[in-house]
């Protein structure tokens, strides 16, 4: 397409025209897919409850968010007074804005990627972290004591799980060699047996998996470690002062921010695009749809641990970030490393270093 | 041209916002302007294909310094009189460091410039083939320079266990929750059963673990 597009317009503008279009064509998508899923969060919440959750606009409440969505676009937005405007506004703006930005590193099928880059996963590790600035920015401007107390307990819960989540990272990074998204999950085609796509089958690493998860969750504010906006003891966090587009913007960042870690789950542990199974008729099947059933699928995960499990408390999600994620995660590194080193699975060119310039030194 | 334009926008912006760190009234306004020079400065690694350090600085400095930062700025209550009031009494001492800072900077671009040593280097900052960038680093970290990154990893471990020690209280009669001695409970001792009569009362001093009481 950007060919085409250069071809028409000249070089310059017919790559900006062509990357205009294929931002609309991922971002789009992707709210649409994350106002769905508030409207599947809510259902599965409540079939998990014996209740039947949204059910009046639209068929099976399909059209709740929307309906949602236009009853926050018509209220009032309210500043408090005190509230330190510029950063009041901009908080959301950031939440919503990175929650978006990230999308563009996400390979939706072999060669569907916006941006192609080396340091793809860092980039995302890099987009998720500065998630903390919206909330803890909402937290001080709002100049009131719930949104304050809500935006320090985020701002250490993230640093926290930011951690092991890194050494997660490195863990699956040191198997694949590389940085580059579409490399990750290149590499785990047929890694097991070569029947089986997916580090999730790999002993070695299935228990970071699962510290991926529950880092995710950390990471996210889910519950049962959904503390900066616990309603029983804070109202509802770094966000009692915001209303109407600002709130929403909040509400759909926080969401998308769920369905890229559901995303980054599948991309890392369950071979994105590709199918579960190395077998060739399941190949005919777009590895769009097989990525798009894993982030459903893990979505329907985050939704089954928010419908059952108690939340945390502050001190306890200290200790299993600091004391439990973090030695773990720190010796699985050098776990798997050893495991690679001994068994001679690395990249020839790693292996063999170029030589270096001397003169420099 | 887009890459002179580029770096333009970038240096201008880090440089507008390192001016209003120290400018900004509002402490907390400091350290926002402060993460934007971080941001910008990471934009100009990009701007000159260091992908790899770019996306370092902003996970490192944005993502985990500055948060720190913020959070102990926010909660601290700055008098801003006072500190307005010692302005001028440490101006001489901040210019001369500023100086001496510029004259370092000039130095060592003078040096990467038209010294004799790094002709080669200036030739080829960046080792050719298809060697990413972050495979470079790694491969001139851990040969040429592993002694000196180990012993930069070393002075930072003894900074960790210092702060810890220095900071680290052992307060007596604070309850701990320990997860392992809580699993470990059954109701055979940690259930009472007491049928106390009439006006008796239950001994609480027996305790728990110690079978029926009051029977």
């Amino acid at each position: 397409m950007t060919e085409f597009f250069q071809s028409i317009l000249g070089e310059g503008l017919g790559w900006f025209v062509a990357h205009l279009i294929l931002i609309l064509l991922i971002a789009l998508p992707v709210m649409l897919v994350m106002a769905l899923s508030t409207w599947m969060d809510r259902k599965v919440w409540a079939a998990m409850m014996l209740r039947r959750g949204p059910n009046v606009v639209g068929p099976i409440g399909i059209l709740q968010p929307f309906a949602d969505g236009l009853k926050l676009f018509l209220k009032e937005t309210i500043v408090p007074t005190g509230a330190n405007k510029g950063v009041f506004f901009l908080a959301p703006m950031i939440t919503f804005v990175l929650a978006l930005v990230a999308w563009a590193v996400i390979p939706f099928d072999a060669g569907w990627v916006l941006a192609d880059i080396n340091v793809g996963l860092l980039f995302l590790f890099a987009v998720s972290s500065l998630g903390v600035y919206g909330i803890i920015m909402s937290g001080w401007a709002s100049n009131s004591k719930y949104p304050f107390l809500g935006g320090l307990r985020s701002a250490a819960q993230m640093v926290s799980y930011e951690v092991s989540i890194g050494f997660v990272i490195i863990c699956v990074v040191l198997y694949a060699s590389s940085f580059n998204l579409t490399d990750i999950v290149e590499s785990q085609r047929g890694n097991i047996f070569g029947l089986l796509n997916g580090n999730l089958f790999n002993p070695l690493l299935f228990p970071m998996a699962i510290v991926f998860l529950i880092s995710a969750l950390a990471e996210t504010n889910r519950p049962p470690f959904d503390l900066p906006e616990a309603e029983a003891e804070l109202v509802a966090g770094y966000q009692v002062e915001y209303s109407s587009m600002t709130f929403a913007l909040f509400f759909l960042g926080e969401y998308m921010n769920i369905l890229l870690m559901c995303a980054l789950a599948s991309i890392l542990f369950l071979g994105g695009y590709l199918p579960p199974l190395n077998w060739a008729p399941l190949y005919m099947v777009p590895g769009l749809v097989w990525l798009f059933l894993k982030v459903v699928f893990m979505f329907f995960i985050f939704a089954w641990v928010k419908a059952t499990v108690p939340r945390y408390r502050y001190d306890q999600l200290m200790r299993l970030g600091w004391k439990v994620f973090l030695p773990l995660s720190l010796f699985w590194v050098v776990l798997v490393s050893g495991w690679l080193v001994f068994t001679g699975h690395y990249s020839a060119e790693v292996a063999s270093p170029p030589p270096v310039v001397e003169s420099a030194a | 041209m887009i890459q002179a334009a580029v770096f333009y926008l970038f240096a201008t912006v880090v440089c507008a916002s390192g001016l209003m760190v120290i400018l900004a009234r509002n402490p907390v306004h400091s350290v926002l302007w402060l993460i934007l020079a971080f941001f910008n400065a990471a934009g100009l690694f990009l701007a000159i294909g260091a992908e790899f350090i770019a996306m370092i600085l902003v996970i490192v400095y944005v993502g985990a310094v500055a948060v720190l930062f913020l959070f102990v700025v926010m909660m601290l209550d700055i008098d801003f009189a006072k500190m307005r009031a010692g302005f001028a009494a440490y101006l001489p001492f901040g210019l001369m460091l500023g100086l001496i800072l510029a004259i370092e900077l000039v130095l060592v671009g003078g040096a990467w410039a038209f010294g004799d040593l790094a002709v080669q280097a200036r030739a080829a900052p960046a080792p050719g083939g298809d060697l990413s960038n972050t495979q470079a680093i790694g491969t001139i970290l851990y040969t040429d320079y592993v002694f000196i990154f180990q012993l930069a990893g070393m002075i930072l471990l003894t900074a960790m266990v210092g702060a810890i020690v220095l900071t680290l209280r052992h307060r007596p009669g604070v309850k701990r929750q320990d997860v392992g001695k809580q699993n470990a409970r059954t109701p055979a001792n940690a259930v009472t059963i007491t049928r106390p009569t009439v006006g008796a009362g239950v001994d609480t001093d027996v305790g728990v673990g110690s079978g029926r009481l009051g029977q």
